[in-house]
């Protein structure tokens, strides 16, 4: 242990404090804390309905909590685009927690390349020159160099969804969250999309992922929370939760994944 | 029945077609750009939350929608001045109404578009950190123009034809113009027949523009 070392070595990144988010008179979430170190990487499972998309959703404020809070390096995140006082604004919020969505979403009048250097351009205001790079870099790094050029609907979904990861990294994100994001892949492109994911879990990228993945959960992730009707059910170690689950409806959900 | 042709007389006013043209052209540009204008300001009416707004763009919308060109024309010359006081140039009128006309059915066309985008989209870029206004500029927006290009030419050809109707109140359009050549030769074949020939010069090559874009539009998808 180093003396000088200060307490953001152990701060959280971005916390979740008795997050609730209901739908009228529909509650999905009922108070939900969790807590994400520099480095982890948290799976949320659970059955469809249990809340976990809305739960991370609501990380970057995609949804608006109606209750609790969102705290990033340790300030409250407020209900407007722009910070205010002590609060930071959504949009500074989102410009450093990245999202990859299940469905994609690239931007289809754009090129692979443009999809990528938007956000640096646009939000970071950074110059084009150094934006390509960087841009270039990541889509390397995905295995997509040779499609700089191409628009999304030439892609395949592996590739698209590969570039949307790349996408959410050239804002170099410190905490990315991945929202079922090989749920509308065919059964041969899921392993391309995870081996990007392994590798960014390898390089020490904070991460929380909705997957149900069961295998790839256990072996990439730090903890593994398991969320039922709106509740974090169990949470703790890969091992604990997926491999030795004590919980009975926990029992139930990863024996059918297992299959 | 036989009948001699004499496009030779009615041509010696082909001065007189060409002026009506123009003046038709000219309001056709005018009206499309002030209706441009008034759609997309009915269009963010209607898409913002703020709900007095959205009703007051809405009554306009059906109020010229859902009476004939022509009523709104007669009204805005005739009536309209006598509810203010005062009288309003024929011109001021034609313009006027020809733009608000428009202006409500492309308000529909853009919202129809920006509506149709799909959700995914604005999220794709507030997770980026965009803010509402640049994922509208950026994203939203030239995906949803794209989109309606089609109606929105589709529309502005009907738009170039409904100026026709302006010669109801005197504006000097080519169908004015048909009118007077027709008066002064009697040639009411070759006058009218001529300025269909007119228009059919100045629209086809548009609609054919415009089927030949949005299958180039179709291939980029």
């Amino acid at each position: 242990m180093n003396m000088t070392t200060n307490s953001n070595a152990v701060a959280p990144v971005i916390e979740a404090i008795g997050l609730q988010k209901s739908y009228g008179p529909l509650e999905v979430l009922k108070g939900l804390d969790l807590s994400l170190e520099r480095g982890e990487v948290v799976a949320l499972i659970g059955p469809s309905g249990s809340g976990k998309s809305t739960f991370i959703r609501c990380l970057n404020m995609m949804e608006i909590p109606t209750g609790g809070i969102i705290r990033f390096r340790q300030k409250r995140v407020g209900d407007r685009f722009r910070d205010k006082g002590e609060d930071i604004g959504i949009g500074t919020l989102r410009r450093h927690v990245g999202m990859v969505f299940q469905h994609f979403n690239l931007f289809p009048h754009k090129t692979v390349l443009e999809n990528v250097t938007e956000g640096p351009i646009v939000v970071c205001k950074r110059p084009k020159a150094e934006a390509r790079d960087l841009a270039m870099d990541l889509l390397i790094q995905v295995g997509l160099g040779d499609k700089h050029a191409a628009y999304p609907a030439h892609l395949s979904g592996g590739q698209k969804q590969r570039v949307a990861i790349a996408r959410a990294l050239a804002m170099e994100p410190e905490v990315l969250l991945l929202d079922e994001v090989t749920s509308a892949l065919d059964p041969e492109l899921v392993g391309e999309v995870l081996a990007v994911i392994r590798g960014l879990a390898d390089k020490g990228m904070t991460m929380a992922i909705v997957t149900h993945e069961m295998a790839f959960a256990a072996d990439v992730a730090s903890r593994v929370l398991f969320l039922d009707q709106g509740v974090i059910a169990e949470s703790g170690s890969a091992e604990d939760v997926i491999l030795n689950p004590q919980n009975p409806r926990l029992q139930g959900f990863v024996a059918r994944f297992r299959g | 029945m036989t009948y001699t042709w004499d496009f030779h007389s009615v041509w010696q006013y082909y001065d007189l077609f060409l002026w009506g043209l123009w003046i038709s052209v000219v309001y056709t540009f005018g009206s499309i750009f002030f209706g441009i204008v008034i759609g997309l300001a009915t269009c963010a009416a209607r898409l913002s939350s703020w709900k007095v707004l959205n009703a007051i763009a809405r009554v306009y919308q059906e109020i010229f929608r859902c009476t004939p060109l022509l009523v709104q024309l007669l009204w805005f010359y005739y009536a309209f001045p006598l509810l203010v006081g005062g009288s309003i140039d024929n011109r001021v009128a034609a313009l006027l109404t020809l733009s608000l006309y428009v202006g409500a059915f492309y308000a529909e066309i853009f919202r129809g578009g920006i509506v149709s985008i799909d959700r995914g989209q604005h999220e794709a870029a507030s997770a980026i950190g965009m803010s509402p206004a640049q994922s509208m500029r950026r994203i939203i927006l030239p995906q949803a123009l794209k989109r309606v290009l089609p109606s929105f030419i589709n529309q502005s050809v009907i738009q170039f034809k409904n100026t026709s109707l302006v010669s109801v109140i005197s504006v000097a359009d080519l169908a004015y113009m048909a009118a007077v050549v027709n008066g002064q030769t009697y040639r009411p074949l070759e006058s009218y027949t001529l300025m269909a020939g007119l228009y059919i010069a100045m629209l086809l090559p548009l609609t054919q523009a415009a089927d030949w874009i949005e299958r180039r539009l179709r291939v980029s998808d």
